[in-house]
């Protein structure tokens, strides 16, 4: 049967599991969008920017693990997808971006909204395509989501001219890839295996180092069993929250610049450090050649080029976390260490810098967390943006599972937030879905407002109103003398109004005591997003704070 | 440090870019660059003459297996490889001057390949310092123009 290529897009996507895909519409996606106005299977989520298709189709991506799709026209459509596409790209989350092309006869003329989407995504995609023949349509949308989902995931576009859309073809979808110049590595290295197994079992004070890969292979559960069977504290990265529960006596919760100190003191002291899925970011080393000088590296990543580039590593292992961490506990035979001594010196560490605040009369933001993690009871997913509530959500919420906290940890895009959390929530109807934010950060994306009341997304948006754009204010305080320039933000828009005009529910809270009321009742209403005003303390830090290019145990405390 | 590297790649449209650009974006410096298919044409071959420190190099070789359409990369051991680079010098010349050129690309093992009435065009296929050495030694005759290609290699023996 001969179909467009538009049916044909359509049809492999569904073939790849999509049900739901993020989007906008314009005149060189017009096909799409026509066999969209009558598909059944495949439901379009109409946002109010391309910038919140792409973050939405991420959130749905990193909440799920499932591959999360947007679509957006050429030229303008496709360049506000940029930001969510490095978004997703600086935290390897698997996305397929599909824009719309001019027709094949008007590339290269400057045409009408005509952008070289090629060109310009290049640097920010694990691969992209672009689609002049309607009959390579379902090869590359095959590829994209194979290339998308495996290995170390990132972002793919996929840029199909108009008339590859119109022109007809007979479909058939491939059941194989065929990309000899694309070979994950899944399985360690056994030589390594044992060299790292042994390097364990001598350690005296080995810690942990978890990151996004963990989340990424699934392996929550094995991190938690070869933790808990070597008595090996697990540190996680901004992008590790959730790969181990930070209820557990293990869980030295984050490190870094905004890292619990007791974290950053344990890095600083242990001779032998597990890096497993992370990758040194600047964020987490500080002053690199400061960076655990004590210790012995072992590296373990699904990606050959993360190991050695920042930190020399003594045992590199490529491969898949999951698999990794199995065939790990399988080799080490030898009886695991009890590390009393350095357990017992992180307790010590642990009660004497605890990540704290002052109370008092004013709204504390990091209460305002707390308080969320309560009525929560730990289970919602929460998605923030950036700036100093996001550090604060990190260091509050204490998260215990995979896949519940989504926030952009390598771009560190404000606007992510909102967007993220529809993504968040279509793709988890059933959970209590927040987005954490600032007043500065929810103003980037909250047009999509209309998306969520439209939808009747039940989201809880709670905006810790410091009227400043606080963190940039932070730095000032503590590394400009206090100039704040442009950070100021005294002549916010009512944000309740603003709220309540998309037709969502909206409270302002400006009592300690109200706090935790206006978060329960924000858990009764199902059937709209409801925005929370908290008026926060406005100048309150978030301590610890390793300024930048300082060794990550010279933290300011307070 | 300078380095030969060879990109064997698929020969898909913008592999060329996507290679190059992952150069500059990660701080290395093309010096040379030629491409061209392989025994099968739907597989090219980049030769690419670069300068950085080994730890970005290994980076940089890294970073290349990561794009989909890289099939193989090797940095080329100098010792054990055969490198050619093909120039071709346009000089002035008249009856006089033409026996001392003929002389000149005699001994450089290069090979006058026009005659103008006021000029010829002398080719040289060799290694880099060669090629070096000849264009010095035509410096002297006044050089129209010069043309050279990147460095392109190939390692001894059956290794691949
Ligand atoms: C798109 C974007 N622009 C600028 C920045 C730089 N930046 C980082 S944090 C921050 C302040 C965020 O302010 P707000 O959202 O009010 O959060 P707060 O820090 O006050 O909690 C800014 C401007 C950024 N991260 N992203």
């Amino acid at each position: 049967m001969q179909i467009t290529g538009a049916q044909a897009l359509i049809e492999s996507l569904k073939k790849e599991g999509v049900d739901l895909v993020f989007g906008y519409p314009g005149g060189t996606v017009l096909p799409i969008y026509d066999v969209l106005f009558k598909e059944k299977d495949l439901k379009h989520i109409l946002t109010r920017h391309e910038q919140g298709a792409t973050h939405a189709a991420d959130g749905y991506a990193r909440s799920t693990g499932k591959v999360g799709v947007c679509i957006a026209t050429s030229g303008p459509g496709a360049t506000n997808t940029i930001t969510g596409i490095a978004t997703a790209y600086m935290d390897s989350i698997p996305m397929v971006v599909i824009t719309g092309q001019v027709a094949t006869n008007l590339i290269g003329r400057d045409s009408f909204q005509e952008a070289d989407v090629i060109g310009i995504t290049q640097p920010i995609t694990k691969h992209n395509y672009l689609v002049k023949d309607a009959a390579d349509i379902p090869r590359v949308i095959k590829e994209a989501f194979h290339i998308a989902r495996t290995g170390r995931p990132g972002p793919i576009v996929v840029d199909i001219a108009k008339d590859a859309q119109n022109n007809k073809i007979s479909f058939k979808y491939p059941d194989k890839v065929n990309l000899p110049g694309y070979n994950p590595t899944l399985k360690g290295h056994s030589r390594q295996l044992k060299a790292a197994a042994k390097m364990i079992s001598l350690a005296k004070k080995p810690l942990i180092y978890a990151g996004g890969g963990i989340i990424t292979s699934g392996a929550a559960k094995e991190l938690k069993e070869f933790a808990i069977k070597h008595n090996i504290p697990v540190t996680t990265t901004l992008m590790g929250l959730g790969a181990f529960p930070e209820d557990h006596k293990l869980a030295l919760q984050m490190l870094g610049m905004h890292g619990a100190a007791y974290a950053n003191y344990a890095v600083q002291e242990c001779d032998l450090l597990v890096a497993i899925g992370a990758r040194f970011d600047d964020r987490v080393t500080g002053h690199l050649p400061s960076f655990a000088p004590k210790a012995k590296h072992i590296h373990i990543d699904i990606d050959p080029a993360e190991i050695g580039k920042n930190v020399r590593i003594d045992v590199p292992i490529v491969g898949d976390v999951k698999l990794t961490l199995i065939d790990l506990m399988d080799k080490s035979k030898v009886e695991p260490g009890k590390h009393e001594a350095w357990l017992k010196q992180i307790d010590e560490w642990k009660n004497k810098y605890p990540l704290s605040y002052k109370k008092d009369k004013t709204i504390k933001p990091q209460y305002v967390v707390e308080m969320i993690r309560e009525v929560t009871k730990g289970e919602a997913i929460i998605c923030t943006e950036v700036g100093q509530h996001q550090m604060w959500a990190a260091q509050y919420y204490r998260f215990t599972k995979p896949r519940t906290w989504v926030s952009s940890g390598g771009l560190g895009t404000m606007g992510y937030g909102f967007p993220a959390a529809i993504g968040a929530q279509f793709g988890n109807p059933k959970a209590i879905v927040f987005d954490i934010a600032g007043d500065g950060s929810i103003q980037m994306n909250i047009q999509e407002m209309a998306t969520a009341v439209n939808h009747k997304l039940p989201i809880k948006i709670a905006v810790l109103n410091n009227c400043f754009l606080g963190m940039v204010r932070q730095w000032q305080e503590l590394l400009y003398d206090k100039r704040y320039s442009s950070t100021n933000l005294c002549n916010n828009p009512d944000l309740v109004k603003i709220a309540k005009a998309y037709g969502a529910e909206a409270m302002r809270i400006t009592r300690p005591e109200d706090v935790k009321k206006a978060l329960k009742d924000s858990l009764k209403i199902k059937d709209r997003p409801v925005l929370m005003d908290f008026t926060v303390a406005k100048e309150e830090n978030v301590f610890p704070f390793v300024p930048p290019g300082q060794a990550i145990n010279e933290m300011l405390v307070d | 440090m300078k380095h030969t590297i060879s990109v064997i790649v698929e020969n898909k449209p913008g592999v060329l870019h996507r290679v190059s650009a992952l150069f500059s974006r990660r701080g290395f410096n093309i010096e040379s660059l030629a491409v061209g298919t392989t025994a099968d044409p739907d597989i090219s071959r980049m030769t690419i003459v670069a300068s950085g420190d080994d730890q970005t190099l290994e980076q940089i070789i890294k970073q290349l297996y990561k794009l989909i359409d890289v099939l193989k990369v090797f940095d080329l051991p100098e010792l054990e490889s055969i490198e050619r680079e093909l120039a071709m010098v346009k000089v002035k010349a008249d009856q006089k001057t033409q026996t001392e050129l003929t002389q000149i690309a005699d001994t450089c093992g290069a090979k006058i390949v026009n005659v103008a009435a006021d000029s010829v065009i002398i080719e040289i296929s060799a290694e880099q310092d060669k090629v070096e050495n000849l264009q010095r030694l035509l410096e002297k005759f006044d050089i129209i123009e010069l043309v050279r290609t990147g460095k392109i290699a190939l390692q001894r023996g059956s290794a691949e």
